[in-house]
């Protein structure tokens, strides 16, 4: 399954980049994408476990920069 | 300005300003004293009021074990400042930067905005028609088969059937062509178009998700999901690039004072080394300035479906067409009819009932022609053989209609003249009946495109077609094209592209041009896949990599100018941030540049390195 979420107040473009590559090393992730010009963060990964991942990749993302909100549909 | 923008530009004028009130104290020898203490509060004050959510964000990173977080980086610089008693110097480095991150979220802003500007399909509303009432909803809320009224100077939210009024639609939004298109009871319109005259009344044929609007929007937010290999290589950079540099300045606060003693020039120096760390300039730069020329290229009606196809075209120099409908109209003209035997009428009539069935531009043109004689064309078990022609019994006799190999399969000999254009064949009861020429005219303006192509450096342009062999030769031959691969079959092409792959020069790329409609396999093949006429086909969007909207073949050097230009100021952009950095690594590390030239070297590169990647969205004059 391939998703993208939306991404609020994503301000540092090196965070976009640490994000994406801590989201690529969760386990069952297939491939992730964050992307600091469209503010957004495109995540493939196992069906059975996307929710899962999803909810480790926000907290990944808030390491890296707290204040950055992660739109969870 | 947001919100957010502005309460920071408040923060930072408010901090400036007690800072320059520091720099009224006068600087006291003596520690502990009054003035001492005023000095130190003054520019604490400035600094906190400059810095705290710097510090705050600092703390809060380290302990996520974020160690070479900016922030943190940042603070450790200026504490370290005003630690050794460089009060202004600690405060204006922590002001200057958030000056300069301030400057930096709104230029980037700003782009995003004016990128997304560009790409204004997307419809605010509908108006939808439901119980006689016309109701103002979400183009999300429509469903397939409603009808909605759109009024003059609206954009059409949805694809449809027109069902009443008559207009004529703006499509430049779609296909970067101011062109008025006009629309009555019957046809059919997309959404993004702008409706110009009348009122339309449309039944929606799709819902909004999968509208033609949709999609392009869709197809261009997903472009920065392929990233170019630049902007890999510089996030692979910034991460080795900081813990060197912070590694630097460990060394440099440390290891000379052991032999001079002087402790607090060179930390001061070790501490300049850590505001100079922060990769940033470089990788906002490279998105940004691809995201723009990806932008820009959208406002021409190209498509680009990420940043390493446009990074590709600015490399490729190879050249693949494919004939019919991308260098030629498509559109072909029955020119010379020769019956063998028969009489002319006959042979047409003939051929234009087997050739009924099949969607071949040829055989549409022949019969097209039929018709416009009103010839009667009926004809049964019609059967289409790919690559050859058409089998079908007309009038009780077996007709085959097709081309050379397809008469040479059958074992009918055949007559044939040289001339220009396309000939087919036509059998009849296994006896050679006479044969028809079509021609398809170039493109007006493929000569001059190729010709724009060749000023940019395309070694290598190629034509493959089905076509006879002097057939296609005359028309490479008006066009301008180094090469053609005529006769193939359809499987073919792809075998040709392979082949052409193989020989291309090391590091260019191959550029396959088609009309995306039975040129799938070859426009994957290539290193850049560019389908043309794509508005309204799905298939085409789907296969290629760059898509023209619009039917203009113009296009295809307008976007490899794009490309070299976003890929210039991507070049650009690397060399200086990275030039401006060493140098003042080095002059730092010797003692002649301070902690200013640092805070430029920092946010001033970012700054104009941003305003360098902006020029990727001007596309107007290329």
């Amino acid at each position: 399954m391939k998703k993208t979420f939306k991404l609020i107040d994503l301000d540092c473009a090196n965070c976009a980049a640490k994000m994406e590559t801590a989201i690529k090393k969760i386990d069952g992730v297939k491939s992730a994408a964050v992307s600091f010009m469209t503010q957004k963060m495109t995540i493939e990964a196992d069906d059975e476990r996307f929710d899962e991942i999803v909810k480790l990749a926000v907290k990944e993302c808030k390491k890296v920069e707290p204040d950055c909100e992660v739109v969870v549909k | 300005m947001s919100k957010k923008q502005k309460k920071n530009l408040v923060r930072i004028i408010v901090a400036a300003l007690i800072c320059a009130g520091g720099f009224f104290v006068p600087t006291t020898e003596e520690t502990f004293s009054f003035l001492w203490f005023l000095r130190l509060g003054v520019f604490l004050a400035a600094y906190l009021t400059a810095g705290w959510d710097v510090l705050w964000k600092a703390i809060r990173n380290i302990a996520h074990g974020q160690v070479f977080d900016e922030n943190f980086l940042m603070s450790i610089a200026s504490i370290g400042a005003m630690i050794i008693g460089d009060y202004p110097e600690g405060t204006v480095v922590l002001i200057f930067y958030q000056v300069g991150e301030l400057f930096q979220s709104i230029a980037v802003g700003k782009s995003r905005k004016s990128i997304s500007d560009m790409i204004d399909l997307s419809p605010d509303y509908a108006n939808v028609e439901r119980n006689g009432e016309v109701l103002e909803v979400e183009p999300e809320e429509v469903a397939v088969g409603e009808i909605i009224v759109i009024k003059p100077g609206e954009k059409v939210p949805l694809d449809g059937v027109v069902v009443f009024g008559s207009s004529g639609l703006n499509t430049a939004a779609l296909t970067g062509e101011s062109a008025l298109r006009d629309v009555t009871v019957g046809d059919e319109v997309l959404s993004g178009s702008v409706n110009t005259s009348g009122l339309l009344k449309i039944r929606t044929s799709s819902e909004f998700c999968d509208s033609t609007a949709a999609k392009i929007l869709e197809l261009v937010e997903n472009s920065a999901e392929n990233k170019a290999k630049t902007e890999n290589f510089i996030t692979r950079f910034a991460r080795v690039y900081t813990p060197i540099v912070v590694i630097g300045a460990v060394l440099l606060g440390v290891v000379p004072p052991l032999f001079d003693g002087n402790w607090s020039e060179w930390i001061y120096r070790a501490l300049t080394f850590l505001v100079v760390s922060c990769p940033c300039a470089l990788v906002i730069s490279v998105p940004l300035s691809f995201f723009g020329g990806i932008g820009g290229a959208s406002r021409h009606g190209i498509m680009i479906k990420g940043a390493n196809y446009l990074e590709e075209l600015a490399r490729a120099r190879t050249f693949v067409f494919d004939k019919t409908g991308t260098l030629t109209k498509g559109s072909f003209e029955v020119a010379t009819i020769f019956p063998e035997g028969i009489s002319e009428e006959e042979l047409l009539g003939m051929c234009a009932a087997a050739e009924r069935i099949s969607n071949h531009p040829i055989a549409k043109s022949i019969v097209r022609d039929a018709e416009k004689r009103e010839l009667k064309i009926d004809a049964e078990n019609a059967e289409e053989i790919a690559g050859y022609g058409v089998k079908a019994v007309v009038s009780g006799r077996e007709i085959c209609v097709g081309n050379a190999r397809f008469m040479e399969k059958l074992g009918v000999p055949v007559k044939n003249a040289d001339t220009v254009g396309t000939v087919i064949f036509c059998a009849c009861d296994g006896k050679y009946a006479g044969r028809i020429i079509v021609r398809d005219e170039p493109k007006e303006n493929a000569a001059q495109a190729l010709k724009k192509l060749t000023e940019l450096g395309a070694d290598r342009k190629i034509m493959l077609t089905g076509d006879r062999k002097n057939a296609a030769e005359a028309v490479a031959k008006t066009l301008g094209l180094d090469e053609v691969r005529a006769e193939l079959l359809p499987d073919g092409k792809v075998a040709a592209v392979e082949e052409i792959y193989a020989e291309k020069p090391p590091k260019t790329a191959l550029c396959f041009v088609g009309d995306g409609m039975n040129d799938a396999p070859s426009l994957a093949r290539a290193d850049v896949g560019i389908a043309m006429g794509a508005l309204g086909s799905d298939a085409a969007i789907e296969a290629a990599d760059i898509v023209l909207m619009n039917d203009n073949i113009e296009s295809v050097p307008l976007a490899v100018k794009i490309a070299r230009k976003t890929h210039r100021i991507v070049t650009e952009n690397i060399v200086f941030a990275l030039a401006v950095k060493v140098a003042v690594l080095v002059l730092t590390a010797v003692g002649i540049t301070n902690m200013w030239a640092a805070v430029f070297a920092d946010v001033g590169v970012s700054v104009i390195a941003i305003i360098n990647a902006m020029r990727a969205m001007r596309t107007n004059k290329l």
